[in-house]
């Protein structure tokens, strides 16, 4: 008896010493008042998908936005503060995501999150980040539940909102496949529904003849896509990740239901969904599956080497990030590193969390840089950019049509033309805006 | 009746020991939330509701040799009810943890009851499916339980006596220690009553247990029962502290992490749960940094931590069959033999 009592205080002393320890391993936390900023550099933190079922293509993002902030500090650094960034995987699972966020913000000190990737993820460390006040800079996400500067001041969207993209998603249906059937296939949480609510907003509701929610993880979409098939659907709509565009694609190539597919911008990339189609059918499919499909996009297509900023991504995807391919995922790293540095120049010399935080709020729609339409910032309404140009896979290449357009993600709003051209890059470093 | 309080009634002194014993460790763990910075708060917080579900599990597995590959699912079921009596009731944190318990308890008996007729690899099995199924009514049932999103709950709100920069984590860690002691001083006395003792007789051999008059299918539920509370009110607390309730929290991977840190420990004594819950909550960002601190390949980082988790766990089994409250014991009684020689 006393034995097993004198084991146990053993246990109890060495596990609080090697709480200890560690603690003191890992914690120098710093008593500045902005942590993670000096003179000389800049740190912010992010979860990523770089496992899981959102892993494909999405992975590529944070390394082609540290491939982007590799190439200024090459330059020396914005202000002169070198931009480093560190990404820590939650594999898509929300619970992992609470854990790695609250790491980087208590134990790594990071200034700030930058680009935390998904919806149902990022939900979940909002409340912390903004309760905390840490700057929670351009979302990987187009969740509108990101737009609300009032109640989240420190957490801003930089993609199109996904009621956004719904609306005009929807008005080319409305425009150009009018009176045909048309069923959804959607991610079932803001993500999905928030599409869904867009492209309702638009396309008469006789029209929509099934709407199927898919839950990330599983990977059996044959209930929801015969559903699809039996509904008659003529025009398929997803609101999904890459890996269930394609999952739902070759389920159709099998039940020989062959619709005009239309797909958000985030579940389309073609070298993505391509090389999904061809691991998931060992090599006998690929981006003929989508060919044809109808999307949206807010950056210049990826292959459009002749854009000028298309051209400076791919220079520094050689230089920096040459292991990963050069597709929408690098693209979208990039611009929205570009987008944070720009903001990091707004902020000037005397950066806190919270003159970030104003120099968005007040000056954050003069942002420039790849995008095709303007940025919402205010203080009021923290969503990202303003709309999209439509756009076709044709030869397993996006291609935009139509101009790009803009509008608000409120059922009122209407849909209009912009026209303003966009700025060229900076020979170095980035434009003041 | 006066046979079932004798039974109940643990050796006289042991609640006077399990008293002291719960009020040391709360000193300790009150100086070393004071001590440690916000980020290792929120391990001490994610220690202490795994130091519930593996006391629970290892007199199960290690007291009444009953396996379950299903604690991680009878954790959803506190976490759920923590979230949806919080979230959408508005319950204060006491019931509501009081209630996750109970309801863990509840569909422990059923399991519990369906276990005592299966032994080893079929109950294995069972729990395993229990494990899978259970989290997937989530994704079944959305508009109650949200899907793969999961519910949020608010963070818990410190008490304005303790000032108003009272970091939260060093709360929700208090928050959480108080539950795994609560578990620690009911299951330290449990251990050393007849019903501890009922366990052991009946793991060790059936037959004679129910020709002493010992109801084995009873003990045996009963232990799945007093298990599975245990792994209901851990779950609640992981809800408090993370503030979410989500598929992906109790993926079977969670249920299998539960089993290796139980045997890790050193089975069948609540200092291996301590052990335990430490390898829990440490392992996962030493593999991680590990992983780091070789510059390879996202794709191949990524999935290193779980290689090195596997690798540990092999070699560790390989230097400690007994685990690491086991290794303690045998340095612990070896030094005692030395002193009595001199």
């Amino acid at each position: 008896m006393s034995g097993s009592y004198r084991s146990w205080a053993a246990s109890a002393v060495v596990a609080v010493l090697v709480a200890i320890v560690v603690s003191g391993c890992g914690s120098s936390s710093s008593s500045s008042s902005a942590p993670g900023v000096s003179a000389t550099s800049i740190t912010f933190g992010t979860h990523q998908p770089l496992t899981g079922p959102a892993a494909p293509g999405y992975s590529e993002i944070a390394p082609a936005s540290q491939a982007f902030f590799n190439y200024l500090n090459a330059q020396g650094g914005i202000n002169g503060r070198k931009i480093t960034l560190v990404y820590k995987d939650d594999a898509y699972n929300p619970a992992q995501t609470v854990n790695v966020v609250h790491q980087l913000v208590l134990q790594e000190n990071v200034f700030g999150i930058f680009e935390g990737l998904g919806t149902p993820t990022h939900t979940k460390v909002v409340g912390f980040l903004n309760s905390s006040k840490v700057p929670d800079m351009f979302v990987a996400s187009g969740c509108p539940c990101w737009d609300t500067g009032t109640t989240q001041p420190y957490t801003f969207g930089w993609q199109p909102n996904y009621t956004i993209e719904g609306k005009i998603l929807g008005r080319y249906i409305k425009e150009h496949f009018a009176g045909k059937k048309v069923g959804v296939f959607y991610q079932e949480d803001d993500f999905g529904i928030g599409g869904l609510t867009g492209l309702k907003d638009e396309v008469p509701a006789s029209q929509i003849v099934s709407t199927q929610p898919y839950q990330p993880g599983g990977t059996n979409v044959a209930p929801q896509i015969s559903a699809l098939k039996t509904a008659g659907a003529q025009v398929l709509v997803d609101f999904t990740v890459p890996i269930y565009t394609a999952l739902g694609q070759l389920t159709s190539f099998t039940l020989g239901y062959k619709p005009q597919l239309v797909v958000s911008n985030v579940g389309i990339d073609p070298i993505t969904v391509g090389g999904l189609l061809k691991t998931f059918s060992k090599g006998k499919a690929g981006t003929e599956l989508i060919e044809g499909a109808i999307t949206d996009g807010y950056l210049p297509s990826v292959a459009d080497l002749s854009n000028p900023w298309i051209a400076l991504f791919k220079k520094i995807h050689d230089q920096y990030d040459a292991s990963a391919p050069f597709d929408g995922n690098v693209e979208y790293g990039m611009a929205n590193a570009y987008t944070l540095a720009q903001a990091l120049q707004l902020a000037g010399k005397n950066l806190t969390r919270q003159s970030l935080i104003e120099a968005v709020n007040t000056r954050g729609s003069q942002l420039t840089g790849p995008g095709l339409v303007p940025f919402r910032y205010s203080t009021s309404d923290h969503g990202g950019y303003s709309g999209g140009e439509i756009a076709q896979v044709r030869g397993g290449k996006i291609v935009l049509f139509g101009g790009p357009l803009v509008t608000e993600p409120t059922p009122s709003s209407a849909i209009t033309p912009y026209t303003t051209a966009q700025p060229a890059p900076p020979a170095s470093g980035v434009a003041v805006p | 009746m006066k046979a079932v309080a004798a039974r109940i009634r643990a050796p006289s002194g042991t609640l006077a020991q399990s008293l002291g014993l719960v009020c040391v460790a709360a000193v300790i763990l009150f100086l070393a939330s004071e001590a440690l910075g916000s980020y290792d708060d929120l391990q001490l917080a994610n220690g202490a509701y795994y130091f519930a579900v593996l006391a629970g599990l290892t007199v199960l597995t290690g007291l009444s040799g009953q396996i379950s590959l299903g604690h991680g699912a009878l954790m959803a079921v506190g976490a759920y009810t923590v979230a949806l009596l919080i979230g959408n009731e508005h319950w204060a944190l006491v019931p509501a943890l009081a209630a996750a318990t109970a309801t863990s308890a509840i569909v422990g008996t059923a399991v519990g009851a369906a276990a005592t007729r299966l032994r080893g690899p079929y109950l294995a099995g069972a729990t395993l499916a229990f494990a899978i199924g259970l989290p997937a009514l989530a994704d079944k049932y959305t508009g109650t339980f949200g899907g793969e999103n999961g519910l949020i709950i608010n963070p818990p709100t410190p008490p304005s006596s303790l000032g108003a920069n009272f970091p939260l984590e060093r709360w929700e860690a208090w928050i959480a220690c108080a539950g795994a002691l609560v578990v620690l001083f009911l299951m330290r006395n449990l251990l050393r009553s007849g019903i501890g003792r009922a366990f052991r007789a009946v793991r060790d051999d059936e037959i004679a247990a129910s020709l002493c008059g010992l109801r084995v299918g009873r003990v045996q539920t009963l232990a799945f029962v007093v298990s599975a509370a245990c792994a209901g009110l851990a779950g609640g607390l992981l809800t408090e502290v993370l503030q979410l309730a989500a598929p992906g929290a109790f993926q079977l991977q969670l249920s299998l992490s539960l089993l290796t840190a139980i045997v890790l420990g050193g089975l069948g004594s609540l200092g291996g749960a301590i052990w335990g819950a430490a390898v829990l909550v440490l392992l996962p960002s030493w593999t991680n940094d590990i992983a780091n601190s070789f510059s390879l390949s996202t794709r191949v980082s990524a999935n290193m931590p779980l290689a090195i988790y596997g690798l540990v766990l092999i070699v560790a089994m390989l230097l400690w069959p007994s685990g690491i409250q086991g290794a303690l014991r045998a340095i612990a009684s070896r030094v005692g033999h030395r002193q009595g020689r001199d």
